[in-house]
């Protein structure tokens, strides 16, 4: 029994929503995403975000936990890390938990890096002697060192990202919980995040890995969970599991709609309705992959004419970095034609060609505007979604590959 | 792997009922204590060119301003035997204590708030938040305590044995607020109404206790007395203005204050706990 580190027994967490809960609601509506909408008549009283879930983890082994946003992933390891009570079940858990919920909690932009070291390492739950004793080895994989005695407030986001992540890593608690660090940060750091955790299973703790990004799930585990609308809908080896995953259709996400009740009066005459990612087969996914080509669409309305309207998008990295722009009427023709839009209901649709994308996570913005005379709407976090590159030119080699972009080149190789 | 086999084994489920005090885990995480204190003094005065000279100028104008008003304008008087032109250090020995009680309270009422982020990604007792909110104004105690060492050299009071009795007032300050700030805290992260409550309160709370007159105006019957002191803070001022100028020495009162703190702490630890298991979700 010994060799145990984490059992859980028909965990379960309910959340209430109601008039009292008023502010909650919104927030709740927003992280819950789809699972809200999928349980339409009960959402006035109370909501399963997860629900009978049993499992096993042996000590050592990197069990990794996949679902779509909303399924109930965040919860289950807010339940193991002891942030908020199950409403029913149980778990059972050897040793100390270190959670990476998400890294730099408890960083306060005043103080200095070597002031944020030892406060976030207290919150994380390590005693002063070992923060002392680990604080150079700290340092130095943040690469922080010029900067230790600077307010975290002037870092750039890659150095506070990277301190953070520094001080969490070197945590050594039997059971880490990692939940999408690998979201952010830039390629180099990435691996170096993965690194670590590589070393942290060697050393025989028990990793619990919940991330987006399939190919480091494929990567750093042999077994996965897969949470499906709060429930554990299979528990199989990893490459058996991320197939499920991949295969399930992922409707109702890669969607954004708005309510009416969204649209600011500003943005009148013209109102966003949704922005859809779509696959080949049509339907409306948040993962896509790389090497097929996709479709984004921007419906609107627009309740007078506008002139020189142009509806766009934003490609973005999760780090914020704009990889392209691009806008319905960029084609001079197609401007001419559309010199006024009349009134009406829009589609605007453009396809992401087929091996443009790295694999990672991407956000899409919206843009609707008169070039120099109005911004009408923007929303610069309209979407999120993950690529996922199988297929892609050079996946026979299993390493990450630096870079937002990953198209295939025509290369040409002759003896000289 | 050996020595993992025997690692700590935690049990996590649904709470039941009224749940203990988990005096284990607050030991474990002491640390956090002192850098949540240490930060929130560190983040207090940063960017201020005078510092940690606030923590000197705030209640030294305070008690000008008390003294200009009340005093002068008002002839409010201090304890009987206590000369009139020793009301600015009379005042002072109040304004102290209070002072840290006015702010140790506000910081802890909205402190789980303010801490949201840790509460909803990191396990640790939330008592420690709070607590930590307390705490921070000891140090800004201290350095007003530097004050009031200077005005009783120049006002020539004596250093007497009276005054080592101070740090035990000054513990039922601290644990006052704690009790008062421990209700509050949990209320608000329900109920935001309490951190626009709070400003009142205090107002009404410092008039309430003998900040800026004496506590002699009271002097109805032993009853009475008893009553006023159901406010803790008239104990704790009455025992620093004794400790100070050795007049009215605190009797009942004290026991009265000192009761009613214990059953606000008490009381108070037990709906925080209480209220824990929630905290993270609805705040």
């Amino acid at each position: 029994m010994s060799d145990i580190a984490i059992r859980a027994n028909h965990l379960g967490k309910q959340y209430r929503l109601g008039a009292l809960y008023e502010q909650r609601y919104r927030t709740l509506r927003e992280s819950l995403g789809s699972l809200f909408r999928r349980d339409e008549r009960k959402s006035h009283e109370t909501i399963w975000a997860l629900r009978d879930v049993s499992f096993e983890v042996k000590q050592g082994q990197v069990l990794g936990v996949i679902g779509r946003n909303g399924a109930g992933k965040s919860t289950l390891l807010k339940l193991l890390s002891r942030v908020t009570e199950p409403t029913e079940g149980e778990a059972e858990i050897h040793g100390r938990v270190g959670s990476l919920l998400e890294v730099g909690t408890g960083f306060h932009p005043e103080l200095t890096g070597r002031e944020n070291i030892f406060l976030n390492g207290a919150i994380l739950g390590m005693r002063r002697t070992e923060i002392e004793r680990k604080f150079d080895e700290i340092v130095a994989f943040a690469e922080v060192e010029q900067f230790i005695d600077t307010p975290v407030k002037r870092y750039s986001s890659g150095m506070y990202l990277r301190l953070a992540f520094a001080v969490a890593a070197h945590l050594e608690p039997e059971i880490l919980v990692v939940d999408e660090v690998l979201a952010v940060g830039d390629a180099e750091f990435q691996r170096k995040c993965l690194g670590k955790m590589g070393d942290v299973a060697r050393e025989g703790r028990t990793v619990l890995f919940v991330s987006h990004n399939m190919s480091a799930i494929l990567r750093l585990t042999e077994e996965t969970l897969v949470i499906e609308k709060g429930r554990l809908a299979l528990r199989a080896p990893t490459p058996q599991a991320v197939d499920y995953y991949l295969a399930r259709g992922f409707a109702r996400e890669g969607e954004r709609i708005w309510e009416a009740d969204e649209v600011p009066t500003a943005s009148l005459p013209f109102r966003p309705l949704a922005v859809r990612l779509r696959n080949p087969r049509g339907e409306v996914v948040n993962s896509i992959r790389s090497a097929e080509a996709n479709t984004i669409e921007v419906e609107y309305c627009l309740d007078a004419p506008i002139t020189g309207l142009r509806v766009g998008i934003y490609l973005m990295s999760m780090r914020g970095e704009t990889i392209f722009t691009s806008f319905d009427t960029d084609d001079p023709q197609v401007f001419e034609q559309m010199a006024v839009r009349p009134a009406g209901h829009y589609l605007s649709r453009c396809t992401l060609p087929a091996d443009l994308l790295n694999e990672g996570r991407f956000v899409i913005g919206i843009n609707a505007s008169s070039y120099r005379v109005r911004r009408y709407f923007q929303d610069e976090q309209a979407l999120t979604f993950s690529v996922d590159i199988t297929g892609a030119p050079g996946t026979q080699w299993p390493e990450t590959r630096l870079g937002a972009v990953r198209p295939r080149l025509e290369w040409t190789i002759e003896a000289v | 792997m050996a020595e993992r086999v025997n690692t700590n084994v935690t049990y996590i489920r649904p709470a039941r009922g009224w749940i203990n005090i988990n005096l284990r885990d607050l030991w474990l995480y002491r640390e956090l204590v002192y850098f949540l204190t240490w930060r929130d003094i560190k983040v207090r005065y940063k960017q201020a060119v005078l510092g940690i000279g606030w923590a000197i100028f705030q209640p030294v104008l305070s008690m000008v301003i008390f003294t200009v008003i009340f005093n002068r304008f008002l002839g409010v008087k201090p304890d009987a035997g206590i000369p009139n032109e020793f009301y600015p250090i009379f005042g002072f020995a109040a304004l102290l204590p209070w002072q840290f009680f006015q702010g140790a309270l506000q910081r802890a009422s909205i402190s789980l708030v303010t801490n949201a982020n840790l509460l909803t990604k990191v396990y640790f007792p939330r008592l420690i938040i709070p607590l930590s909110a307390v705490a921070a104004g000891l140090v800004d105690f201290f350095f007003s305590f530097i004050v009031l060492a200077a005005m009783m050299i120049y006002f020539g009071v004596p250093f007497t044995s009276r005054l080592l009795w101070l740090p035990l007032f000054l513990l039922l300050a601290l644990l006052a607020a704690l009790a008062v700030g421990l209700w509050l805290s949990a209320l608000n992260v329900q109920y935001r109404d309490v951190q626009h409550m709070v400003p009142f309160l205090l107002t009404a709370w410092m008039y309430a206790s003998p900040v800026v007159y004496s506590a002699e105006v009271i002097t109805v019957s032993p009853f009475w007395q008893a009553v006023y002191a159901l406010n803790p803070m008239v104990g704790v001022i009455q025992g620093f203005r004794w400790a100070l100028f050795g007049t009215n020495p605190p009797g009942l009162s004290m026991l009265v204050s000192a009761g009613v703190v214990l059953v606000l702490f008490v009381s108070g630890l037990f709906y925080f706990r209480r209220m824990e298991r929630i905290f993270a979700d609805m705040i």
